[in-house]
């Protein structure tokens, strides 16, 4: 351990970000099965969504000034921390019933984890966000966690 | 594709192979509304990140992981779940391979959990996932 959170950074842990709502258009679906290269009819032809679609779904639409100079939003939920630069980690993600274009679905995003770890080339932060996508009527869609690397 | 009375731990999934170029790269990370520059600025992603090239966004790894399964299953069944981590950098240019392996089969409860792998050129898994399927 190379102590780099302190307390006040894990009293984060637990933290939720404002509710996300957003309407499934089939040309966002459209676009997105084309730009993954999807070969199954339902995803081009923007009827159902391909598995990983909520991410861009609820990707971060934030003001260019809010962005970091390598182009990265920081993600609100996560408070400043000693390291910065970003990098892929791994996803978690439960599927209930699939997405579909004219869906209007509701997000809900929590701060679930935040430790440290040393790696190879010294040491990382890394960070759990739990976010549980929903219908407006409540019916749940997709719980995914997603760990995220800063070093 | 698959049905759940004959498939059986071992039996593989097809899997693709993807060459992904700056095109796809900038339209995924399009529809994203992702401007990460190690995924479109050469000197950035060389000089300031030390990567030997533009970096294959990770999310896009995890979608082909899922993609190996749902294009094996068709509409025979559905993706229940999906558990993957990104590894090692693929960097474009690069060509990747896809696939994964039935590890178990619960034909009472019409479900099957399998391990999907993406491997780089030197055979390396760069993104080890995996996934549980339902057939109804």
């Amino acid at each position: 351990m190379s102590g780099l959170l302190t307390a006040e950074h894990l009293a984060n842990i637990g933290r939720e970000a404002p509710l996300k709502r957003e309407v499934v258009t089939r040309r966002d679906i459209r676009k997105y099965s084309i730009a993954t290269g999807q070969q199954l009819r339902k995803y081009l032809d923007g009827d159902e969504a391909p598995p990983l679609f909520h991410l861009a779904l609820f990707w971060d639409v934030v003001d260019l000034d809010q962005l970091t100079p390598d182009g990265v939003s920081i993600d609100a939920l996560i408070p400043p921390l000693p390291l910065q630069r970003a990098m892929a980690g791994g996803l978690k993600i439960e599927y209930h019933r699939p997405i579909r274009a004219g869906d209007v679905l509701v997000a809900r995003r929590t701060l679930t984890n935040l430790y440290e770890k040393q790696g190879s080339k010294g040491p990382i932060l890394l960070y759990e966000v739990t976010m549980t996508v929903e219908t407006e009527a409540g019916e749940p869609v997709v719980t995914e966690i997603t760990t995220r690397l800063l070093r | 594709m698959p049905a759940i009375d004959t498939l059986k731990p071992g039996d593989l999934l097809p899997g693709r192979q993807y060459t992904p170029d700056n095109v796809q790269l900038f339209l995924y990370n399009a529809a994203l509304w992702n401007a990460h520059r190690i995924h479109f600025d050469h000197p950035y992603a060389t000089q300031v990140e030390g990567y030997s090239g533009l970096v294959i966004a990770g999310p896009l790894l995890g979608e082909w992981l899922a993609q190996c399964v749902v294009e094996w299953l068709g509409d025979d069944g559905r993706l229940s779940a999906i558990e993957y981590s990104n590894r090692k950098v693929a960097i474009i240019g690069e060509t990747l391979q896809s696939g994964g392996v039935v590890l178990e089969v619960d034909a009472a409860r019409r479900k099957a959990e399998l391990e999907l792998y993406i491997r780089n050129g030197q055979g390396e898994v760069i993104a080890p996932g995996t996934a549980t399927v339902r057939f109804d």
